[in-house]
């Protein structure tokens, strides 16, 4: 099966978020990237597909000339080609970046060549026309932005069954069946294939790339794409951090010396019996 | 902008396993209500809206409008009073009681249409979100998701403040689109009660589906994981990279066992695979609200803090004075861990055999 995996390069966030001095952007100074988390585990769920339905994984991403990086860090990881849709570096908002997906994936050859799918081991049906990917992967939401949307805006747009929030995937003879919790209860769904569906981490505890996977990664080449970027109806103004984050805790003492005020305290919280 | 002006505001009712209205949804409800009581101007909207004619609410009724999947019978209705809403639509057939996102979606959207609502609101659920990007798609509009706060702006724009980094950093934005559609952080707006109750009039709805909209529906299988919630456990004892590896969680579990508690953990201490991620504090695990919660040997990521924003009371025991977690607790013990918590079980069962 051909899959195409959708992530996003983020900053890699630590001990606190910083703030850009013109109030746009998370300021990345001192802090490197990294793929979104369930994007991540998007990743490593489309290579275990394929590993045991056959098929390729293709990665893609939209962002500056430097997501390269992370597009290799997923080749790494099993996936077998990648596209950037290159950005000059402004952020993009949900409804472009899903019209720019849209626009590759409808301009995007068979990945497999020209020929069609075998159809003897592989369960899942042959691509919608205008689809050339079985199954598109995304992560729920972006660990920046939070939008919840891109997968959906894309499904639509290219008239396809989806899910979000997944836990549990397993492909089948007649599409795919996905998981999810929902407060406590178990929520299946049964679609048909393609089919656009979005994970969440915990799906899967992704590899580390092997290292002639990070050597092949390093040599494989970035497919680049320059998708036209337009407003949208959602217009950031300003980035801050909330107010009132920052407190110090008392210190209760060092060491199990501490013990007897640590005693004290959750008495005083009523939470031993 | 007047608070005469009332636009119609629709709001997507969550209920729980026993009909009740979920907490998110309550907290929807009241941001809701805020939309519909002023920071929505009826005139607020995008050029294409402001060119059609009626910019009044011709056509709703003004005020926060219910909509509620699965029937008339479904309809919390004593609820609805008790919050002052004086409209519920009851979505049929009510075979759509089976969570069906987008065909969700498109009868929000009919609805819209007819009502010529200013906004639709949602709890930032998983359903919420979900129901909500299908809306936005399915419509053509944006949407915003996770937003703590609405305010009408000297235009008539609506200004929202929305999370990002689930919570740890904040945007200020400006949401176009008639209507406007919106979800609302699980934890940053405070259910408000009521002004003043009132009858709540059900309708029934009968949307326009399409066929591709019921391809998608949840068989839901009853099984509910057994014992106590991370997500509403009253103590969490919290583990992180300090414990040190997968066989150090005996002490933890031992503690959270004397404290009526569980055990959460740090986002790396899944990643390694030292414990399974539904264990998972944080961003892209689970959210908690916990009376207490006592983390452990955890640097305090904003990826893990953005887990525990809810926490009554924050305990951390960490070598390290100056790691980020100190800055987010109410109380701090600086050792470690592994001498720390033996100590600790040991003084609580002595107390316990004394007692």
């Amino acid at each position: 099966m051909e899959i195409l995996v959708c992530v996003k390069r983020v900053p890699m966030v630590g001990g606190r978020i910083v703030v850009t001095a013109d109030g746009q952007d998370v300021d990345t100074r001192m802090s490197g990237f990294t793929v979104s988390p369930h994007e991540e585990c998007a990743v490593e769920e489309a290579v275990r597909l394929v590993e045991r339905h056959g098929g390729s994984v293709t990665v893609l991403t939209l962002g500056p000339p430097a997501a390269a990086d992370q597009l290799r860090d997923m080749l790494a990881l099993g996936a077998s080609r990648a596209v950037l849709l290159e950005t000059d570096g402004r952020e993009w908002g949900p409804v472009a970046t899903a019209d720019a997906i849209v626009a590759a994936v409808r301009s995007s050859p068979a990945p497999g060549g020209p020929a069609a799918p075998s159809a003897s081991d592989d369960p899942a049906a042959p691509p919608a026309p205008g689809c050339p990917y079985d199954l598109l992967l995304f992560g729920n939401e972006a660990a920046d932005t939070g939008d919840y949307q891109v997968g959906v805006r894309v499904a639509h747009a290219l008239g396809l069954p989806c899910v979000t929030g997944i836990k549990n995937l397993e492909v089948t003879d007649v599409g795919a069946r996905a998981k999810r919790e929902y407060r406590g209860t178990e929520e299946a769904f049964d679609i048909p294939l393609p089919a656009v569906i979005s994970v969440k981490e915990g799906i899967n505890l992704p590899r580390y790339p092997s290292l002639p996977g990070r050597l092949r990664a390093k040599r494989a080449t970035i497919e680049r794409q320059e998708p036209e970027w337009h407003p949208e109806g959602l217009r950031k103004e300003r980035l801050r951090v909330p107010a009132g984050e920052s407190k110090r805790a008392a210190v209760l003492g060092t060491g199990p010396e501490a013990v007897p005020a640590l005693l004290a305290l959750l008495d005083e919280l009523g939470v031993l019996s | 902008m007047s608070t005469q002006q009332r636009s119609t505001v629709l709001w997507l009712v969550e209920q729980s396993d026993d009909g009740s209205m979920a907490d998110a949804s309550v907290r929807a409800l009241t941001f809701a209500r805020s939309l519909a009581d002023g920071s929505l101007s009826p005139a607020a909207s995008s050029a294409s809206a402001a060119s059609q004619a009626p910019v009044s609410t011709a056509g709703g009724p003004g005020g926060v409008v219910a909509v509620v999947f699965g029937g008339a019978a479904s309809v919390p209705l004593a609820e609805l009073s008790s919050y002052g809403v004086r409209d519920a639509y009851a979505v049929e057939p009510a075979d759509l009681t089976g969570y069906a996102p987008q065909a969700w979606a498109r009868a929000l959207a009919g609805l819209a249409a007819e009502l010529d609502a200013g906004a639709v609101v949602a709890a930032g659920t998983d359903h919420g979100s979900e129901v909500m990007a299908h809306l936005g798609a399915i419509t053509g509009l944006p949407m915003a998701a996770n937003c703590v706060s609405a305010a009408c702006g000297a235009a008539g724009e609506l200004r929202i403040v929305r999370q990002r980094w689930a919570g740890s950093l904040l945007e200020d934005a400006v949401l176009d689109g008639r209507p406007a559609l919106v979800t609302v952080a699980a934890d940053a707006v405070t259910a408000a009660a009521a002004g003043d109750p009132a009858a709540t009039a059900v309708h029934g709805y009968q949307p326009a589906l399409e066929q591709a909209d019921l391809r998608v529906r949840a068989t839901e299988s009853a099984e509910r994981s057994a014992g106590m919630s991370l997500a509403t456990a009253r103590v969490v004892v919290g583990g992180g990279r300090g414990v040190g590896g997968p066989d150090g969680f005996g002490v933890l579990e031992e503690l959270a066992g004397l404290l009526g508690g569980v055990v959460g953990v740090s986002r790396v201490v899944t990643s390694e695979g030292w414990r399974p991620h539904k264990q998972q504090v944080g961003q892209t695990g689970t959210r908690i609200s916990p009376e207490l919660y006592l983390a452990c040997g955890i640097s305090g990521a904003i990826q893990h803090m953005a887990g525990c924003l809810s926490a009554k009371h924050i305990v951390a025991v960490n070598t390290d004075p100056d790691a980020p977690i100190i800055s987010h607790a109410d109380y701090a013990v600086i050792g470690d861990l592994n001498q720390v918590l033996p100590a600790l079980v040991a003084a609580i069962r002595a107390r316990e055999g004394s007692s």
